[in-house]
C-alpha cells in the first residue's frame, strides 16, 4: 500500500532532530500524563514512536483516500443552498476518514480529547495532507484555530469547544471583510454587548475559508466609535446558535474544494474570547502566526507533489530516443525544484521546532512561573520563531509556485492540458503566496529581523555545528554569501532612510533566506549522514546533494541581490514612482 | 441492543508478492518467505462489525484468528481500527490444516467463546480462495449462514437483514441470530487505524509475545487495561486431536504446478443454435465448463 509518510524519508530525518528531545520533554511535562491516559507516552522513545505511527496513518489516508479524491473534488467543488455549504462528496469522505482516524485536534491537550502532539509532527501531517490535496489541507488545517482558543479562551470555553474540535467539528477564522484585507485594522463587523453580557454580531465577512464551519473565531469591532485595531475584539461564534448565513461561495482559480465564503451576520449570538480590545493586536497576531506556519507546510506539500509529478514524467517521457530526464536542461530544472523543496522543508521544520519550544514554555507558564533561565530560553525561541515564520511562509510559498510552473514546463504541451495533475497543482499553488499575508507582507515582518540581526544570529548558531567533509565547499560558499548579505544589510542600515529600507527589503529578505536555508541544509544533512537508521542516512545523502544544488542557486541569487543593493542608490527610487 | 460480535480474520501471505520460494516441498505455503497481511476481505468484515457497533453502542467486537503466534498482528490491527480485543488460536498441533480442520478448530473456539450474536468473516482468504471456512463454521455451529454479504441492512428483533452481492445482481435475505456472515470484497473498505487506539494498543501483546518483553514493558502491559491478547490452544478449545491439523485434513497437496494458458487453435463459429450447441457439448465433454 502506498504511504505518503513512509515513501518520504526526509520527514523522518527532520522528525529525528536533536532538539525534539527537549521539545517532547517540555510538551509532555516529563511524561506526567502516562499515569492518567492509556495512550500517553511513558518516555521520549515512546512519544517518538507514537508520532511515527500516527504519521503513518496520515500517510496511509493521504495516499489511498485523499489523493485519489483530489481530482474529483477539484472538479465538483462545494455547493451552496439556503445559506449552508455542502462539501464536495470527496471532501466529505476525506473528512470522515480523518475523523475516524482521530486526526483532529492533534496538538490539543489530552484532557480535551486531543493527542497532545507538538507542533512539529502536526506540521508534518499538514505537509503530507497538502501533497495529497492542497485544498483539503485548508479544511483539515483549520483545526489549529483551536490552538488560539486554547491559548486565550477561559477554561470553560476550552471545555465546551475544544473537545468538539477533537471529535472532528471544523473551524474557521473570520477576519477579512470587503474593505479589510491585508489591513485588518479596518474591520467593521459590529459586536454589540447585550444586557446579559453576551454579544451579538452584525455585518459582513468576505473570503472566509470554510465559512460554514461549526466553530468560528471572529474579529469584530466591540468598541463603538473606534477606527483602528485597538477597538477590535475576538469572538467565538457557534454555528448551533444560528445567525450567520453564507451568501456566496467564491468561484476560485484553485483549492476549489475549500469553500471560500461570504458571510452575513444578523444578530448572531457570540461570546467574547479573551479580553476586549486585544482581538487584533494580540489574538489575531497569534492566530496568524500559526496559520502562516500552516501555509508554509501547505507550500512544502505542493512543492513535493510538483516535484514528484515532474520527476515521474521526466523519466517516463521519451524524446529523441531517450527519457527527457537525460537532457541537462531538464535535469537542471528538476534538481532546482528538488533543492527548493528540500530547502523550504528544512526551514519549515526549523521554524516549527522554534515554535514548539516557546509554546511549550508558554504553556508551562500557565501552571507555574518559569525560572529565569526558562524565561530567557522562551524569549529566545520566541524571537527565532518570529523571525523564521515569515521567512518560511514567504519563501516556501514562492518556491512552490516556481515548482508548479516548472512542473508544467517539464510536461511540455501535455502539461498545458487538463489531463495531468500539474495544471491543478499550478492553480492550487497560486494562493499560497497571497493568503495569510502576501509575500510582500511577510517581507515587512521579516525585514525587522534583517535589521536587528536575528538571521545573522541564527547563522552564527549553525556555524558552530560540525559540517561533513563532502559539504565543506558549500560551507565556504555560504560564508561568502553570508558576508555579502551582512554587507548589504550594513549599507541599507547606514543610509537609514525608511523608504529606502522598505524598497530594499525584498532583496535583503531573499538574501537572508538563501543564507539561512543553505546553512540549515548543510547542518541537517551533516548531522544525519551517518545515522544508524538506513532510511535517515539515505535521506541525508539526498539532502546533501540538494544542498549542493541549492548553494549554487543561492550563491547566484545573493550575488544578484547584492549587486542590486550596492548599485541602486536612494536617489534612484524616483524612477520607481509614477 | 448491545451485541457480541466475533470477527474471524486470517493472516495471509501477501500473494501480490509471490516469489520462487512461495511453496515448501510438501506443498504447503512457505509463510516465512512472504510478507504477512490481514486478509483483505476480513477487513471488509471488520468494517461491517464496526458499523454494527456504531449502530448498537455497547457492543463488543472480538477478533479471532488461527495461525502462528505472530498472527497476533492481525488482532492488533483489528484493535487499532476499533475492535475491543482478540484471541489467537495457536498450537503446533493445529498446523497444516485444510479448510475442514480449520473450520472445525475455529468452530470449537467460537463455542468456547460462547454467547455470540454474529460471527463475521471475509468471503475467502487470498492464499486459498476456497470460500469454504465461513460456511463450514456455520454448519458446525448449527447456525444459519449468509454468504457474499455486501451490506448489513438491518439488525433488530433477533434477526439480521443482509444484502448479498451475487453474480448477476443483489439479493436481500433475512436470517435469525446468531448467524455467520461472510463479507464480499465489494463491501465498503475498512476504516483506517485510529491515532489514539494505535498509541494505546501498540503494546497489546499475546502471552508468548509478552514473555519476550523486557520487565518494565511487561509491567506496562499489566498496568494498562486491554493489552493482554489471549492465546488459546487446541486442548483449551476442547478440540478432538483427530479432527485438527494434518490428521484432520483429508486434503493432501500432491504437487503444485504453474499453469500457463496458451492458445493452440482458433475456432470460428456461426451464430446459429446448432453450432453453439455443438460447442457447448464439446466444452462440457472436455471439462472446460460444467
Amino acid at each position: 500500500m502506498p504511504n505518503f509518510y513512509n515513501d518520504n524519508k526526509a520527514l523522518k530525518l527532520h522528525l529525528q532532530h536533536p532538539l525534539m528531545k527537549k521539545i517532547v520533554s517540555l510538551k509532555e511535562r516529563d511524561f506526567a500524563d502516562a499515569d492518567k491516559y492509556d495512550y500517553a507516552p511513558v518516555d521520549f522513545a515512546d512519544a517518538m514512536d507514537n508520532y511515527e505511527r500516527v504519521l503513518e496513518i496520515v500517510g496511509d489516508l493521504c495516499a489511498n483516500i485523499i489523493a485519489d479524491n483530489a481530482e474529483g473534488v477539484d472538479h465538483d467543488g462545494p455547493s451552496l443552498a439556503n445559506g449552508r455549504v455542502t462539501y464536495a462528496e470527496g471532501t466529505q469522505r476525506n473528512l470522515d476518514a480523518c475523523r475516524k482516524a482521530g486526526l483532529m485536534g492533534m496538538s490539543m491537550p489530552r484532557r480535551f480529547g486531543g493527542l497532545n502532539f507538538p507542533i512539529t509532527p502536526y506540521i508534518m501531517a499538514a505537509d503530507i495532507v497538502s501533497r495529497a490535496d492542497t485544498g483539503f489541507e485548508n479544511l483539515w488545517g483549520l483545526q489549529d484555530c483551536a490552538e488560539t482558543l486554547y491559548e486565550f479562551g477561559t477554561e470553560d470555553q476550552r471545555e465546551r469547544f475544544i473537545p468538539r474540535v477533537c471529535q472532528g467539528e471544523t473551524m474557521s477564522m473570520d477576519l477579512t471583510e470587503p474593505d479589510a484585507g491585508s489591513d485588518l485594522q479596518s474591520v467593521m463587523l459590529k459586536a454589540t454587548e447585550q444586557p446579559d453580557g453576551t454579544w451579538v454580531l452584525n455585518g459582513v465577512k468576505r473570503f472566509i475559508t470554510n465559512g460554514d464551519s461549526d466553530i468560528h473565531l471572529v474579529l469584530a469591532r466591540s468598541e463603538d466609535g473606534t477606527k483602528d485595531g485597538r477597538g477590535l475584539s475576538m469572538f467565538i461564534y457557534d454555528k448551533r446558535q444560528g445567525g450567520v448565513n453564507v451568501r456566496r461561495i467564491e468561484n476560485k482559480m484553485g483549492i476549489k474544494g475549500s469553500p471560500t465564503c461570504e458571510l452575513v451576520y444578523k444578530n448572531a449570538k457570540a461570546e467574547l474570547c479573551g479580553s476586549r480590545r486585544l482581538g487584533l493586536i494580540k489574538y489575531v497576531m497569534a492566530l496568524m502566526n500559526g496559520a502562516r506556519l500552516g501555509i508554509a507546510a501547505q507550500s512544502v506539500g505542493v512543492s513535493e507533489l510538483a516535484y514528484r509529478e515532474a520527476d515521474a514524467y521526466a523519466h517516463d517521457r521519451k524524446q529523441f530516443g531517450k527519457a527527457i530526464v537525460e537532457f541537462p536542461a531538464v535535469r537542471e530544472i528538476l534538481s532546482n525544484m528538488k533543492a527548493k523543496l528540500d530547502a523550504s522543508r528544512c526551514l519549515l521544520y526549523e521554524t516549527s521546532r522554534y515554535v514548539d519550544m516557546y509554546k511549550a514554555y508558554e504553556d508551562i507558564a500557565r501552571d507555574r512561573s518559569l525560572t529565569p533561565d526558562e524565561r530567557k530560553e522562551m524569549k529566545l525561541y520566541n524571537k527565532y520563531a518570529d523571525a523564521c515564520t515569515p521567512l518560511a511562509k514567504g519563501l516556501s510559498s514562492e518556491y512552490c509556485n516556481q515548482n508548479a510552473y516548472d512542473c508544467i514546463q517539464i510536461h511540455g504541451g501535455s502539461g498545458f492540458m487538463k489531463d495531468y495533475a500539474c495544471e491543478r497543482i499550478y492553480r492550487d499553488a497560486r494562493i499560497t503566496s497571497i493568503y495569510e499575508g502576501t509575500t510582500q507582507l511577510q517581507v515587512v515582518a521579516a525585514i525587522r529581523h534583517v535589521m536587528t540581526g536575528t538571521y545573522l544570529e541564527l547563522i552564527e548558531n549553525y556555524r558552530k555545528e560540525e559540517i561533513a567533509a563532502e559539504l565543506r565547499p558549500q560551507k565556504a560558499l555560504l560564508e561568502e554569501m553570508t558576508a555579502k548579505y551582512a554587507e548589504a544589510v550594513a549599507k541599507v542600515k547606514e543610509i537609514n532612510e525608511p523608504e529606502y529600507t522598505d524598497f530594499m527589503a525584498r532583496h535583503l529578505v531573499e538574501m537572508a533566506g538563501d543564507c539561512v536555508m543553505g546553512w540549515l541544509m548543510i547542518t541537517d544533512a551533516s548531522r544525519s549522514l551517518a545515522a544508524e537508521d538506513a532510511d535517515v542516512a539515505a535521506a541525508a545523502a539526498e539532502l546533501a546533494r540538494s544542498a549542493k544544488v541549492y548553494v549554487n542557486l543561492g550563491m547566484a541569487n545573493v550575488a544578484r541581490n547584492a549587486a542590486f543593493v550596492a548599485g541602486v542608490a536612494p536617489a534612484e527610487l524616483a524612477a520607481y514612482k509614477a | 441492543m448491545s451485541l457480541n460480535i466475533i470477527v474471524l480474520a486470517k493472516q495471509v501471505p501477501d500473494t501480490r508478492n509471490v516469489g520462487k520460494d512461495a511453496m515448501k516441498e510438501d506443498g504447503t505455503i512457505n509463510r516465512a518467505a512472504l510478507p504477512a497481511i490481514f486478509n483483505p476481505e476480513d477487513l471488509n468484515a471488520l468494517e461491517q462489525a464496526l458499523r454494527l457497533k456504531d449502530a448498537n453502542p455497547g457492543s463488543t467486537i472480538t477478533m479471532l484468528t488461527m495461525g502462528l503466534p505472530r498472527a497476533a498482528e492481525v488482532v492488533r490491527e483489528g484493535i487499532f481500527r476499533g475492535a475491543d480485543g482478540g484471541i489467537v488460536l495457536t498450537d503446533r498441533v493445529l498446523g497444516g490444516a485444510d479448510t475442514l480442520a480449520t473450520s472445525y478448530s475455529l468452530a470449537q473456539a467460537v463455542k468456547k467463546f460462547g454467547n455470540y450474536d454474529v460471527v463475521l468473516c471475509g468471503r475467502q482468504a487470498i492464499d486459498g480462495d476456497t470460500a469454504q471456512v465461513g460456511p463450514q463454521i456455520a454448519e458446525k455451529l448449527g447456525i444459519p449462514q449468509v454468504t457474499y454479504a455486501e451490506e448489513i441492512v438491518d439488525l433488530s428483533n433477533g434477526h439480521v437483514t443482509v444484502k448479498r452481492r451475487l453474480e448477476n445482481g443483489v439479493e436481500t435475505v433475512k436470517a435469525p441470530l446468531p448467524c455467520v456472515i461472510t463479507v464480499n470484497g465489494s463491501a465498503p473498505e475498512c476504516r483506517p487505524r485510529n491515532a489514539k487506539r494505535v498509541m494505546q494498543y501498540k503494546y497489546a501483546v499475546s502471552t508468548s509475545e509478552k514473555a519476550k518483553l523486557p520487565e518494565e514493558k511487561q509491567a506496562l502491559v499489566d498496568k494498562r487495561p486491554g493489552l493482554n491478547i489471549d492465546e488459546w490452544s487446541a486442548a483449551y478449545v476442547e478440540a478432538d486431536p483427530a479432527q485438527i491439523g494434518m490428521p484432520g485434513s483429508p486434503t493432501k497437496v500432491k504437487a503444485i504446478e504453474n499453469v500457463v494458458f496458451t492458445a493452440k487453435e482458433c475456432l470460428t463459429l456461426g451464430n446459429d443454435d446448432a453450432q453453439l450447441e455443438s460447442l457447448i457439448k464439446d466444452l462440457i465433454a472436455n471439462h472446460t465448463i460444467g
